[in-house]
Formats: structure tokens, sequence, C-alpha cells
């Protein structure tokens, strides 16, 4: 569990964050979004002392982070930023094993840990190993971005928009990628972005930051539900609240009995998807299927009722 | 073999003859020599000149490269900062003293001999190296240098595993050229009685015998070409490493 507790940083007697408190729990992704300029990257950067709070304090676990040297917890704590920011004159595997290395585990170790990890993201360790960063795709180092702040075990990870310089495809990719392997390994995320989208596909729980301040912090289905502020509202945007409400939910939340004719969906996925199908091929239900076997259908009436639930 | 590779072969096949085995270039030389003189300088072994030409290159170079880095490393501190415009002045002026002022001030000092000449080829040489080494370690990756700090490393495992390497290519290219220019500013220090192949050159130009100069003259110049090649050589296979990775 991470406290962050009234945590402050003014700069030239402006507050870049102003008394911002929130608690992020173990086992789960918190998003922080905002503008540019909103201070989401300095609270994030104050949690593992790249910028020194002004006053306030993190706690992790119940530790104050002024309790350990500086360089001790960044070791302790993830980090993955924009731009990978991957050293290019090391290899795949010893950018990996930087954290591991700095902590003085035995060289073997290191090396089962880096092909765990490769595999994890789907990069056949054999294949990339040795390679250098300059020689991988956008993806692939944004991968290894995230391979390096996991690689230790951290008992959190700092992410700052660690996929702002890929593409939409590969970073829908990478979002999902990003889901599989948090829910596989438990870790604690903390990531920071300007995409409210991002946030809410990524997010357990969203925090709001505007001008310093955290204006909201609550669970995505609520913030798109019940804006706290005019700014969370526009953030959230007017029209497509709907389908974001819709995203978040899945299939098999309101699937009905019976099979029906047609293209079948997987129950995993988003009532937003399961609608965008139903428009496209003009019909008004869909068969529902998991692993192969029919589970029921689902229907665009059912789908219009939920998204009307939240009115 | 490629044209350049073939090119490099027999220009040190060259280098090499010229420097072990003079006599075979008597006829070449023979129309540029006085009238009965000697052709090919044989009052010092070409090969212990050459040697001891590359040596006091290589110290003064070697010691240049040390001072020159260790301050631009100092300036590009924060704490040290403050003194980069103090550094940048002192290398500056090491540069416009011309070698040969450098050489008739330190005689007095330092007694004839290669003394004053590894002083003036060091003093020359740290304007170069300082002047990379401070652009190198100023225009680092921005986000790699963001990932050192936040993924833990200590002030000096940043400086030694990531900001050095990184620059390593910028600053060698200072160091070549430090290197190439005291390669051909060491033959004046024969004035003052070092040992390099400066001294076959002011033989020649003392006695009139041109085959004498040209025969100095080649030798340092083709060391030039060929040390600035290798040097060339190794600078681009660093920065294709991290050039592919830009």
């Amino acid at each position: 569990m991470i406290e962050i507790d009234a945590i402050t940083k003014v700069y030239d007697g402006t507050p870049a964050v102003d008394a911002v408190s929130l608690t992020v729990e173990t086992g789960t992704i918190t998003a922080i979004v905002g503008t540019s300029g909103s201070g989401k990257t300095t609270l994030l950067r104050m949690i593992n002392r790249l910028v020194e709070p002004s006053s306030g304090e993190v706690r992790i676990n119940g530790e104050p982070t002024t309790g350990l040297p500086k360089v001790t917890l960044r070791r302790r704590i993830g980090y993955a930023i924009q731009g990978h920011g991957l050293f290019p004159h090391h290899s795949v595997a010893r950018n990996i094993g930087a954290v591991p290395r700095l902590l003085g585990w035995p060289r073997d170790e290191i090396r089962a840990r880096v092909d765990e990890l490769l595999e994890l993201f789907s990069m056949p360790p054999d294949a990339f190993r040795d390679r250098y960063p300059g020689e991988l795709s956008g993806g692939q180092q944004q991968r290894v971005g995230v391979a390096r702040a996991l690689a230790s075990r951290p008992d959190m990870i700092l992410m700052d928009e660690p996929f702002g310089a890929l593409d939409p495809i590969i970073r829908t990719r990478a979002q999902e990628d990003l889901k599989r392997i948090q829910q596989a390994l438990g870790s604690t995320i903390l990531i920071v972005t300007h995409d409210m989208e991002e946030a809410i596909q990524l997010g357990d729980k969203v925090a709001v930051m505007d001008a310093g301040k955290l204006v909201q912090y609550a669970a995505p289905a609520e913030i798109i539900a019940k804006p706290a502020t005019e700014f969370v509202a526009e953030m959230v945007g007017g029209v497509d609240r709907p389908l974001k409400m819709l995203s978040l939910v899945p299939v098999s939340e309101i699937v009905e009995e019976g099979a029906v004719d047609g293209p079948a969906i997987g129950a995993e996925t988003s009532l937003r998807d399961a609608l965008s199908t139903c428009l496209w091929s003009g019909r008004d239900a869909l068969r529902v299927e998991r692993e192969g076997r029919v589970v029921g259908h689902v229907t665009l009436a059912a789908i219009r009722a939920r998204a009307e639930a939240h009115r | 073999m490629s044209w350049g590779a073939a090119l490099r072969a027999a220009l040190i096949a060259l280098l090499l003859a010229l420097v072990l085995r003079p006599d075979w270039f008597e006829p070449l030389f023979a129309p540029a020599a006085p009238a009965g003189g000697p052709v090919i300088y044989e009052r010092a072994s070409l090969l212990s000149l050459s040697l001891s030409h590359l040596g006091l290159v290589a110290l003064a170079s070697g010691a240049a490269t040390l001072v020159a880095v260790t301050l631009a490393v100092l300036v590009t501190r924060p704490a040290g900062a403050a003194f980069r415009p103090l550094s940048r002045t002192i290398t500056n002026i090491g540069q416009t003293f011309p070698p040969v002022a450098v050489l008739a001030l330190a005689v007095p000092a330092l007694g004839f001999g290669a003394g004053p000449t590894l002083v003036a080829l060091f003093l020359y040489g740290l304007l170069p190296i300082f002047e990379n080494a401070v652009t190198g370690l100023s225009s680092l990756p921005p986000s790699a240098m963001e990932a050192a700090r936040g993924i833990g490393l200590n002030r000096r495992q940043r400086l030694f595993q990531v900001e050095l390497p990184l620059a390593l290519p910028v600053i060698l290219t200072g160091i070549r050229l430090s290197v190439v220019i005291a390669l051909g500013t060491a033959t004046i220090g024969s004035t003052v009685a070092a040992r390099t192949l400066g001294e076959v050159i002011i033989a020649g130009l003392l006695t009139n015998n041109t085959a004498y100069v040209l025969q100095g003259g080649l030798i340092v110049g083709l060391f030039a070409v060929l040390i600035y090649d290798a040097l060339v050589q190794l600078e681009r296979r660093l920065a294709r490493r991290l050039g592919v990775a830009g």
C-alpha cells in the first residue's frame, strides 16, 4: 500500500502539486491523468524522490520514503518513462538486468529473470537477449523499458507516459499487455498519462489532476458517470461518455441464455466492441462464446439498457 | 577487398619500407639531394626516431586526454558549472600560444630535450579534447539520463556506466584531432633536441638537402594519415552501435 499524504511541491512560490493525498492499494493500477502542467509528473517523481517534496510525505507499506537513501529507494521502485530511456550502449539483457545487477543478484539469477521477462513480453530470449535497443522497433523498445521496470520485482512501479511515443495500434496492444502482465504478477502500478481513454482502460482507479490539485479519485466507472468537476467532465468528453462506459463492461455481465446465429464474440469482449459488431453486421443479437463454446447471446437492447443505467 | 582497405594496406607497406629499409628509396630521392651529397639520412636509425616521435605524441596526448576529460567531467557536474568559462579560457590559452613560443619559454625551465616538447604538445592538445568532451557530456539523450537516475544509479555509476560510454565517440573525435596536430607539431621539438622525426627534416633544411626533408616529411605525413584513419574507424564502430539507437 502506498500512502501519499498531503504532498506539496512549490516552485518559485507557485505550487506545482498542491497538498495531494491518495492511497494506492497493493496489486492495483492507479492512473494519474491530467493536462500538461497539471502536476501529474511532478507528483510521480516525488514518490521516488527525483523531485524532493516541499512538504508532506509518501509511505510505502507504512515506511516513509525519506527513511531510505534516495538510491536505495529508487532501486526498490520500478521506473518506466516515455521514450523508453534504454541505455543504447547496453544489450537488451543488460538493460533489463540493470536493477538486479545494482542490487547484487547472482549472475545466473539475473539471466533467468531476464529470460522470464522476455518470454512474458512475447520476445523470444534467444532472438532478443543480445540485441541492442537501436535494433528494435518502437514497440519492442517500450516493452524492454517496462520489463526493466519489473525486473527486480519491486514493491511498486512508476510509469510516466510509457506509451506516449507509440503509434495507436501498438499502443493499444501495449496497454493490453501491461494489464495482462500486471494481473499475472500482481504488481502495484502508478501510471501517469494525459489520455483519459488510456487511464480508463488501464486504471483500477483514476486520479484526475488539475492545476496541481487532485480533483477526483475514483473507479473509472464513477469518473465517467459522476465527474466531480467541470474539468473532469471535459476530460471524460461529452458525447462519447456512454461509449467509454460500455468499454469498461465485458459482455459476460449481460449475457442471456440461448444461442443465436451469425458472428460470435468472446465473453471478455467489451460492450463497446459488441455494440460496434452489432452495428457493423446489422444484427440485433450476437452469439457469445468462451473458448469456442457457446455461452449465450447478447442483444442490442440489453447493451442500450446498460448504457442508460448510468443516466 | 575494398578500395579503402587496399589503399590502407598499401600506405602501411610504404610506411614500413620507408622506416625499415630507407636504402630502397635511394634512387627515388637521389634527384632531390645535392650533387655528391648523402641521399638517405643515416645519422640515426629512422625506426628509433619514429618510436621516439610516437612515444612523445602518445605521452603528451595521453596526459592531455586525462586532464581535459577530467576537467570536462568536473565542469559538467552541477557543482562545477561555475568553472566552465574559466576552464574554457585556460584551454584556449593553451591553444593560442604558438608551440614554438612554448618551446622557447620552456627550455630555460626544463632544459633541452624531450621536456619542452612534451609541455608544448600537452598544452596544444588540451583544447580539442576538452571542447569535445564538454559537448559530448552535455548532449546526452535526456531519457536515458532520466532513466539512469530513476532506476537508482548513483552519481559515480551514472558517470562511468552511462555518461562517459555515451559521450565516448565525441570525445574520441577530440582526441583524434589532438593526436594528429601533435604528430605534426612534434617535429619542431627537434629544434630543442627532442628526438623526433623532425630531426631528419631539420637536418635537410640546414644542409640544403631536399631528399632528407622529403624523407622525414613523408614518414610523418604517413603516420598522421594512418593514425587518423585508425581512429576514424574506431569512432565509427562505436557510433554505429549508439547511432542506430538514435
